[in-house]
């Protein structure tokens, strides 16, 4: 009895095995978002630049750790046709204006109450890279931050900028 | 005396065999993520239980550091000195001192969502001496909701006795006495995301033992009308020489909005030697307090924990004559009891500005007191002061648990 | 008991193979992130604890709590 029950699981885990997720494509969603400062952010404003997304939030060790390190990317970059926009995701700022006090970055920061635009961009992972090309397409997605991935990070954009 | 040790189980070997590959499978389908290794932390802590004519005190250390990105090691170190005049020393032993002390090591290897952990224990006293050794994998999927583990444990115990010798009165170990007792464990835990909220941990775990599995010192009692003033004489406990059981248990953290969390759980246990337990605890945990000294903060728990049993098919407090069964025992951990615990515990978590390597440290208090009424085993030491032979009152434990430890993260 | 195994087995591979997608999405665990959330937060300190009751209780097994957490990375 235990084996028939063994094949039958077999089987059900081998047909609804996940597809692997590829590589995105096609127009990055618009969103017009609240940024640190009062102003309104609309991702449109940035065409003709690329523009890494950074979905973010406090709470998360790894996000945290990373900002640093996208802060001297964008200050590289910048002047080149590149811009960072940071997207915190947590539904009250506090903790997050406390802890920009801190460790404060000179890249745009916006806030994503409601988590709409997390919901548009398919955040599975925290923290979440996206990289949007000059013509306003995806073009890199990446979940998750250790050390060492900020190269890929940096390749990927010089690639897009010479573009 | 022997404190009980690390615990060992063994399932049916084929089916043991079989729900490991099935659960393999799945773990290799599983979309990508990771899991992340413990926080690199110290800990040391005294600890203290006081009661029932027993005092346990003594260190734990505990220190986790990782190395690279992919090993976290632990390496642990505990003692207890044990002085007791406990009810069952002072009816068939006398008072004695002692210290027990265990060593641990352990390593962690994160691969993707995959925790590998591989360890090891040594625990040492006069009488007793104990090697176990565990495996276990931890999974995490299910964009992280869900954290499936599975743990093998081996232990292996040697067995003495100490002797005291009449005409020195010194301690020693009794040459003649040397028994072995061997285990092996088992478990399974699921851990479930259910809401932004709210978290279910549900764990199973059996366990086999043996071998030599009871305590040399302790003795049964039967009716000896002859005894004159007593009415009853002490002889060898007699114990199977295998156990089976199993626990199924069930935990669930809530977050309240207020910031707060409460935990509900439960476990249910069962074995071959007739004995059924029941746990339930409730635990809340209140932060409060911040802006104090060094970005001081603190936090409190409260615990209430009621445990249940009846006794082994074998126990009894007075067997009515000598060999009146193949197996007996009278160990009041055999017996049935209801126990009650409650605890309360102050933490005082801060950051010491001028050691900026020092993420965090903590101070904390944590007190229990534990009562422990037993229905079927009675205080044989007051038989003949007022009360005849069966008819002693039933005991009664009263225990102080103390902890008090400094914590850091680095 | 083993029937509660075989379902807890089960249980985990189909929660890692479902086609269901997370209802609980990364965004949303800042709780979890939280070490009062944690099962453990103290180690030394629950295996101190759970080694006083084993030792004088007839039951044990099944104590431990794992999982939770922010699932960063």
């Amino acid at each position: 009895m235990l084996r028939k029950l063994g094949a039958g699981i077999v089987a059900a885990l081998v047909m609804t095995l996940p597809v692997a997720a590829g590589t995105p494509s096609g127009p990055a969603p618009q969103f017009t978002l609240p940024a640190k400062g009062g102003r309104q952010i609309n991702l449109a404003q940035y065409k003709g630049q690329v523009v890494m997304l950074n979905f973010w939030a406090s709470w998360c060790a790894p996000c945290r750790q990373e900002m640093p390190l996208l802060e001297d990317i964008y200050k590289k970059y910048n002047k080149l046709g590149f811009t960072l926009i940071g997207v915190n995701v947590e539904p009250d700022a506090k903790a997050a204006d406390a802890w920009l006090k801190q460790t404060p970055v000179s890249f745009p920061i916006l806030y994503d109450k409601d988590s709409k635009v997390s919901q548009m961009y398919d955040v599975s992972g925290m923290p979440s890279t996206v990289i949007i090309d000059r013509k306003g397409n995806l073009r890199y997605l990446h979940h998750g931050y250790k050390p060492g991935d900020e190269g890929e990070y940096l390749n990927t954009i010089r690639t897009m900028i010479r573009e | 005396m022997q404190l009980r040790h690390v615990i060992r189980t063994r399932g049916g070997a084929s089916f043991g065999r079989w729900a490991k590959v099935l659960a393999m499978l799945c773990l290799v389908g599983a979309p990508a993520g990771a899991d992340v290794l413990p926080d690199d932390r110290a800990d040391v802590l005294y600890h203290n239980y006081s009661g029932g004519g027993i005092t346990i005190q003594g260190p734990s250390v505990l220190v986790r550091k990782k190395v690279g990105d992919s090993l976290s090691f632990t390496g642990s170190y505990y003692e207890d000195l044990i002085s007791s005049a406990s009810i069952d020393v002072k009816l068939s032993a006398s008072p004695y001192h002692e210290t027990r002390k265990q060593e641990g090591a352990s390593v962690d290897y994160l691969h993707g969502k995959t925790i590998y952990t591989a360890g090891y224990i040594h625990s040492r006293e006069p009488d007793y001496q104990s090697d176990t050794g565990y495996v276990s994998i931890s999974q995490s999927m299910f964009g992280d909701l869900t954290t499936v583990s599975m743990g093998y444990r081996r232990g292996w115990d040697s067995v003495y006795r100490d002797v005291r010798d009449p005409t020195t009165h010194q301690i020693e170990n009794d040459p003649t006495f040397h028994q072995r007792a061997d285990h092996r464990a088992y478990s399974v835990s699921v851990s479930q995301i259910l809401t932004r909220n709210a978290i279910v941990d549900l764990a199973f775990e059996a366990i086999t033992d043996q071998g030599y599995l009871a305590s040399p010192y302790r003795k049964i009692r039967y009716l000896d009308p002859t005894v004159a003033g007593k009415g009853y004489t002490l002889a060898d406990q007699i114990y199977p020489n295998t156990r089976t059981s199993s626990a199924a248990s069930a935990q669930l953290k809530y977050y309240l909005p207020y910031r707060a969390a409460i935990t509900g759980q439960y476990r249910f246990f069962n074995d071959t030697w007739g004995i059924t337990g029941h746990t339930v605890e409730l635990d809340y945990t209140q932060p409060a307090f911040r802006n104090l000294p060094w970005n001081g903060s603190m936090i409190f728990d409260g615990s209430l924990r009621y445990y249940r049993q009846n006794n082994a098919n074998f126990y009894s407090d007075l067997f009515p004559r000598a060999n009146y069964q193949n197996f007996m025992g009278r160990d009041r951990e055999l017996a049935a009891f209801h126990s009650i615990s409650l605890g309360l515990g102050a933490t005082y978590e801060f950051h010491v500005p001028s050691a900026p390597w020092l993420s965090k440290s903590s101070v904390n208090i944590h007190v229990n007191h534990l009562l422990i009424d037993y229905s079927d085993f009675r205080n044989a030491l007051l038989d003949g002061d007022g009360y005849t032979v069966g008819n002693e009152p039933l005991y009664r434990l009263n225990a102080t648990v103390f902890q008090l430890f400094i914590s850091a993260w680095f | 008991m083993r029937k509660i195994l075989v379902g807890l087995v089960v249980l985990a591979m189909l929660a890692g193979c479902s086609p269901i997608q997370p209802w609980v999405k990364p965004y949303e665990r800042e709780h979890f992130a939280d070490p009062i959330m944690s099962f453990s937060r103290d180690p030394i300190s629950a295996s101190y604890l759970d080694h006083v009751y084993e030792a004088r209780e007839g039951a044990r097994g099944a104590t431990g709590g794992v999982g939770g957490g922010c699932g960063c990375n």
